[in-house]
């Protein structure tokens, strides 16, 4: 499914780089999307959403967060991620033992610990609000690094990383449920009263939270988005699409997948951490393999070789199965399923790339002859607009 | 390349800025915030909303979806009663999805968008924990139906299920004085409920000269290490097994423990978290004998009990069975009832200081709220598995135990840990 390029996908491929023609359209419509991204964020979203769909609005952006890191992972560097319940637990955990430090009562100790033994080590490192914040970002991001230098070195990849990957996440779920006295088990850690010494059950601060969000989801499209241009990002992808021959010219391919690795790792954490006080709860269900594909889905819905599309994918995902949970209790698991397989068979460049695959239809009516597998000979040049931008509406 | 970084640049200022103007209140020095919730609870209409939050999909549908049944048979029967205070009830269906992120969003959700006047349901520990600021903060109720570790009691909770001191506590009593017991293995899934149940038992251990041979946990949803259980529980010779295992390692357990030959004559095993539901995937031949402990059995007799049975089987279908936690779903809404009947007013003020003192008949027995701890008063039961598959009550407590879910009525009991915010 990775290697192969369908007709589909070759032309998302295509419209992902816009660069090469009619530049000033592809960065006047960038613009735009970032304008109107700032619109609805900053404006729109507060000014027309109670608290309670603000709430939820805050907690998918945190889950975009991850999407925009397996975008990156994924959609330009080839490596399926389907295991960053890891890393977003990884931050999501230093956070609530912070904030469970900060609000715990007289005795200092966290609300879970009601069966005595002593609060281990470790805990106390992420007291303070500055080791707090750095843990967040420093031990994903070194394990990250770890792992990843130990993997992409041996030349691990494709489906095997995408196992090792998924196994490290259920690793992970099952070493915290094991940690009953430590950590709190499958109970996880909950009970947070404040956020860096603001309340959290005051409106206000929890709309403070959804600001923080929305600026830090919009600063990684950013950071994506200079990372894919650059000289950088276009060795991410040759090494997706040709690794050996990347690697015969002289580069060190396994240093360029780890660093797009580490960036989607960190990316992860802070959406974990930011998860923590908007939702108030952090748990080994939100770590292990089921939520870790529940992070993909998004992304292959929207696209994942696009710019915006795993956000925008990831946000629409989050957004039906919420509502869509509330009309047909439990049926959205099924609908959730039935629309990734849908996706990866029928449209692998996610719905990104519907314009292209229409068009290209529309073009070679005779593509479907082609065997599937081969590129096309001559793949249909796309509107100078690119596609992920076009879907800024959805 | 200018082009791009601006508006970006302008984007963050604005978010700072929206960030720092949007700043709340601060936390005082003795952690409570000034932040104030008003309740939307709409009760112009001729019915109020309520709101049952159980698990619909995922591991725990399981067992939660009978609790849903029951809440919407009494739910029925209130509505075809009258309802309360005269207005019938709406029901708002959610589903927990046996996670406790969804059970949150969902809390939040029936109390801030759909303004109901309480919420029944939550079944694992980690999703009322996880509800529980929720339900502080927007000064919600939550009626929550299991047993469960104690050591907690919210004012925005009522608990119907039985705390420690009314299942543990009397499982030992029975236990020492009935069968005897000088030595007890502990055998437990690994999460808070078995660990807290078992820091107790090892403190009543002490106080009665009770040999604790050994303690084992298995974690949740596992089953590799319950072999090696099974042999050492074996070799260990104790007089009887104190079982907190919960859902599948159960299966396992139990039928390796027939295996090597290990009977209720031989060593009977005490479980608290096995009820009719499980006994048919345990399998009935496997645990004939056996003991459980519990506030509620199907065969409780009374004309409560026997109208509630028909009442379920004439819905659900003559082979289904009632459990202590469906049973005290049911009795949970009709508690609401009678407080909110008692206090004249759906507000949850009201309903908070009318709640104590309210009692009801139910199919287990008269119930009484606590209006301190917001547990209620049950009587406790022991039974034993017959070969139809249902639990016998072979001993009870003298009448109904009054809630003590900080254990402070128990000298032996000082030292267990207690959470400062509640006990």
């Amino acid at each position: 499914m990775i290697g192969s390029a369908t007709p589909a996908e070759a032309a998302a491929a295509e419209v992902s780089a816009p660069r090469a023609r009619g530049p000033w359209t592809g960065r006047a419509a960038m613009l735009a999307t970032y304008a109107v991204a700032a619109i609805v964020l900053f404006g729109a979203a507060p000014a027309m959403l109670t608290d309670f769909r603000l709430r939820m609005l805050a907690q998918f952006l945190c889950v975009a967060m991850v999407a925009v890191g397996i975008g990156l992972a994924w959609g330009s560097g080839g490596m399926l991620t389907l295991g960053q319940g890891l890393f977003f637990g990884l931050g999501a955990y230093i956070m609530a033992m912070h904030l469970q430090l900060s609000s715990a009562g007289p005795s200092g100790r966290p609300a879970f610990m009601v069966t005595g033994s002593d609060l281990p080590w470790w805990w106390e490192l992420f007291r303070s609000p500055a080791t707090a914040l750095l843990g967040i970002v420093a031990v994903p991001g070194l394990l990250a690094l770890l792992l990843g230098l130990s993997v992409f070195r041996r030349r691990v990849k494709g489906a095997y990383f995408a196992i090792l990957s998924q196994a490290s996440a259920a690793a992970f779920a099952l070493l915290l449920i094991s940690q009953q006295n430590t950590i709190g088990g499958s109970n996880g850690l909950s009970s947070f009263r404040q956020f860096f010494g603001f309340a959290l059950n005051d409106p206000v601060n929890r709309r403070m939270l959804y600001f923080i969000a929305a600026g830090v989801l919009i600063a990684m499209v950013a950071v994506v988005h200079q990372l894919r241009r650059s000289r950088y990002g276009e060795l991410l992808t040759a090494v997706r699409d040709g690794e050996e021959r990347a690697r015969f010219l002289g580069y060190d391919t396994a240093m360029v997948k780890v660093v797009a690795y580490v960036v989607a790792a960190v990316f992860a954490a802070i959406g974990g951490a930011l998860f923590v006080p908007i939702v108030g709860i952090i748990s080994p269900q939100n770590v292990g393999v089921v939520p870790s594909i529940g992070f993909l889905v998004g992304v292959a819905v929207g696209g994942r070789a696009t710019l915006f599309g795993p956000v925008l994918g990831s946000l629409a995902v989050s957004y039906a199965g919420s509502t869509l949970s509330e009309q047909i209790e439990s049926g959205w698991v099924y609908v959730q399923g039935f629309l990734f397989i849908l996706v990866v068979a029928f449209l692998p460049g996610g719905l990104g790339s519907i314009a292209a695959v229409v068009r290209s239809r529309r073009r070679r009516p005779a593509a479907d002859e082609l065997p599937r597998g081969v590129p096309e000979p001559d793949a249909p040049d796309p509107e100078p607009t690119p596609a992920d931008v076009r879907s800024g509406g959805a | 390349m200018t082009a791009l970084r601006r508006p970006v640049t302008v984007t963050f200022a604005l978010a700072a800025l929206l960030a720092a103007s949007a700043c709340g209140a601060k936390v005082d020095e003795n952690g409570d915030s000034t932040a104030d919730v008003e309740s939307c609870i709409d009760t112009s209409g001729d019915s109020v909303k309520i709101g049952l939050l159980n698990s619909m999909s995922g591991t725990m549908s399981i067992s939660e979806q009978t609790v849903r049944r029951s809440l919407e048979l009494a739910a029925a029967e209130i509505n075809a009663d009258g309802g309360v205070l005269g207005k019938r009830l709406e029901l708002v269906t959610e589903d927990g999805a046996s996670e406790p992120t969804v059970f949150a969003e969902k809390a939040t959700k029936l109390l801030q968008s759909d303004c109901v006047a309480a919420v029944f349901g939550g079944w694992t520990s980690s999703s009322r924990k996880a509800m529980l600021p929720v339900f502080e903060d927007n000064d919600g109720l939550l009626f929550y139906p299991v047993q469960y570790e104690g050591l907690e009691a919210s004012e925005n909770i009522f608990y119907t299920g039985a705390t420690t001191n009314q299942q543990i506590i009397p499982a030992l009593d029975y236990l020492r004085t009935e069968l005897g017991a000088q030595s007890l293995y502990l055998v437990g899934s690994d999460y808070v409920f078995p660990r807290t149940a078992n820091a107790i038992i090892t403190a009543y251990a002490e106080e009665y000269d009770i040999e604790i041979v050994g303690e084992d946990y298995e974690p949740l949803g596992s089953v590799e290490g319950i072999p090696t259980i099974v042999n050492r529980v074996q070799s260990s010779g104790a007089d009887a097994v104190f079982n907190t295992l919960n859902g599948d390692s159960n299966v396992s357990f139990f039928s390796q423990y027939s295996n090597v030959g290990l009977t209720a004559e031989t060593m009977p095993v005490l479980s608290v978290s096995i009820a009719e539901e499980e006994v048919p995937g345990i399998g009935v031949e496997r645990l004939v004998g056996q003991y459980t402990a519990w506030n509620y059995y199907q065969t409780v007799q009374s004309p409560e009990n026997e109208a509630f049975v028909a009442a379920f089987q004439e819905a659900y279908g003559s082979d289904a069975v009632t459990s202590d936690p469906m049973e005290a779903a049911y009795t949970s809404l009709y508690l609401w009832r009678n407080m909110v009947e008692a206090a004249g007013s759906f507000e949850v003020d009201d309903v908070q200081e009318a709640a104590g003192g309210i009692s009801f008949a139910a199919p287990e027995g008269p119930v009484t709220v606590n209006g301190d701890n917001h547990h209620i008063a049950k009587t406790a039961l022991i039974g034993r598995v017959n070969p139809e598959g249902l639990i016998d009550t072979v001993w009870s407590s003298a009448g109904p135990i009054e809630p003590d879910p900080c254990l402070e009525g128990y000298a032996w009991a000082a030292s267990l840990e207690r959470d400062e915010t509640y006990c």
